[in-house]
């Protein structure tokens, strides 16, 4: 029996170099929405070590004779698997990267497209600079091995807003904001595809960690006025219809209701936190953890407006 | 001489057995590993019952460690002279003792957090029982030796101890619920080269001078901070207390 121990266990620390230079898989498999639009459907989760990150929506167009990429995904992994992906189905070169905005489940992938240009909004390219090592450090911590390797690629051009001829595909830049203070759009002029990045969510309760929701509720209105006949969420099933803006319309504005309404009944945080939440947001995916995060955002600022100055007085 | 020897040693050990009954703490429901320390720092010698009445409500997870919402009732409980909230796992563990004399047990506060940890409060009744209820907050931490955001700004300097607050009367329990913010960097002392500066006392009183709530807060408060208490009575409320260098202030918030 002893004899038979020792060679076990050392196949076991032989095998362990091995096994942990396994990469996750993300198995992306794309999803075809439109003529040459193709599009990873992400985890309507949070970030956990089991989905490795993989909760939002990217995809990619091929054009005349190249193609386009929206958004790279949470990870190096996950990168180099978008961009094997894209290879099976196209031949042609990466021409273009488009990062939505500055959250880590969009933009961490970029290592995979070294030389390849990336442009995002002034405003997302200020954010990563300023928080994109607390956003890394913070998605190894709840994604974990998936992350192994990844770091942070800065866009190296600007989005202009406008019609834009690349890869020899019409597209439009669209800048919006109230999800962060940059939110681009990018839509595709031949299939009328519009990706919207975060600025609408569909079935997944929205993240509001640099929300602004007014500002968001006015694009909103924006996006509802684009000829658009397909739409891509940043989470969530994609969409033929208007449904994903008129959800996130609602959870916004009962949202900013409920908050300013506690607010103004003196309510603290934790009671706010024990509050209902309607009946007909019950069904979007991480209801109760998304809320108790929109709390700790976005409640302070609307109990601020209930507590007025008091003229200091002889202590 | 060797018979009482063994006396002597039976005794010694019966003695030590006895000792080791008064001071063991009662087996903590939440399996902190440092409740020990928790007990043997604050509660030592003293009565302890984990108390299901003692409610501790917070976030699973501190989204912000930097300012963690707690609120912490005793409500159920008859007599109670005080009220000490605690973070187990913090490098300051002490985060406020209230004393709600004329005012509901109860208080709302935020904290700065530095990892994942039990928070606890106690609430001393008339007869000395500590009475204690808590709950397991997830962090991501670095809450406590993050310098506070008034440390970089100068501007602080010019609202220092400035009082913000509203008083929301509730007919049906007869009290009012006052709710306070104080500007203040409310700096824990472990961020490198910004020495402690906090809050450290404030007293809550009505028209005629009498005291309605003493708060002791310490160090791991939120930069800030902001408060809520449910005081007996009706009527305006006078807010005075000071920070750790002799800063005073005094305000009066009216209904």
């Amino acid at each position: 029996m002893k004899r038979r121990r020792l060679p076990t266990a050392l196949l076991a620390v032989l095998a362990l170099p091995a096994f942990a230079a396994q990469a996750y898989d993300y198995q992306l498999k794309p999803q075809a929405v439109a003529d040459g639009v193709q599009v990873f459907v992400g985890k309507t989760e949070n970030f956990s070590r089991e989905n490795g990150g993989n909760i939002a929506n990217t995809g990619f167009i091929i054009g005349r004779d190249g193609v386009i990429v929206i958004d790279t995904g949470p990870s190096k992994a996950y990168g180099e698997q978008q961009r094997t992906a894209i290879a099976r189905l196209s031949k042609l070169p990466i021409s273009q990267i488009y990062l939505t905005h500055a959250h880590p489940d969009h933009v961490l992938g970029s290592q995979a497209y070294a030389g390849v240009p990336i442009a995002a909004l002034p405003g997302t390219t200020q954010g990563l600079t300023r928080d994109g090592d607390s956003l890394l450090s913070n998605l190894y911590r709840l994604v974990g091995d998936a992350m192994r390797d990844t770091e942070l690629r800065l866009p190296t051009m600007e989005a202009k807003s406008g019609e834009v001829t690349v890869a020899g595909r019409r597209l439009r830049l669209i800048p919006g904001l109230g999800h962060t203070d940059a939110d681009l759009m990018v839509f595709d002029e031949t299939t009328k595809t519009l990706f919207t990045g975060d600025l609408v969510f569909f079935q997944r309760t929205l993240t509001t960690p640099n929300a602004d929701i007014p500002r968001w509720l006015k694009t909103l209105d924006a996006i509802d006025a684009i000829d658009f006949k397909i739409m891509v969420p940043g989470h969530g099933p994609v969409l033929r219809d208007h449904a994903g803006i008129a959800q996130t319309r609602d959870y916004l504005q009962w949202l900013r209701d409920s908050l300013q309404g506690a607010a103004r009944r003196g309510l603290d945080m934790p009671e706010v936190l024990q509050l209902t939440i309607p009946e007909r947001f019950q069904r979007l995916a991480v209801l109760s953890t998304e809320y108790e995060r929109s709390v700790s955002h976005l409640y302070p600022a609307y109990e601020l407006e209930t507590l007025p100055t008091v003229p200091k007085s002889r202590p | 001489m060797r018979s009482l020897r063994i006396a002597v040693f039976v005794l010694g050990q019966a003695g030590v057995v006895l000792a080791a009954l008064a001071l063991e703490p009662p087996s903590d429901p939440l399996k902190s590993p440092a409740w020990g320390t928790i007990y043997g720092r604050y509660f030592k010698d003293q009565k302890v019952v984990f108390d299901d009445r003692i409610k501790v409500i917070a976030p699973a997870n501190a989204e912000n460690p930097l300012d963690v919402p707690v609120q912490v009732s005793a409500e159920g409980l008859d007599g109670v002279e005080e009220i000490v909230v605690v973070a187990d796992l913090n490098p300051i563990q002490k985060i406020i003792s209230y004393e709600p004399l004329h005012a509901s047990p109860d208080l709302a506060f935020r904290f700065k957090v530095e990892q994942s940890t039990p928070i606890r409060a106690a609430a001393r009744t008339r007869d000395g029982v500590w009475h204690i209820g808590g709950v397991w907050l997830s962090a991501a931490g670095g809450g406590c030796t993050t310098p506070s955001y008034g440390s970089g700004d100068p501007v602080w300097q010019t609202r220092l101890n400035e009082v913000s607050g509203r008083l929301w009367p509730n007919a049906e329990t007869k009290t009012q619920r006052l709710r306070l913010r104080l500007i203040h960097p409310m700096d824990t002392g472990l961020a490198n080269g910004i020495p402690a500066f906090y809050i450290d006392r404030i007293l809550l009183s009505d028209a005629k001078g009498e005291a309605l709530a003493r708060v002791h807060s310490y160090e791991p408060i939120s930069e800030n901070p902001v408060f809520s208490f449910d005081l007996k009575g009706s009527g305006p409320v006078r807010v005075t207390g000071g920070d750790i260098q002799g800063n005073k202030f005094s305000a009066e918030i009216k209904p």
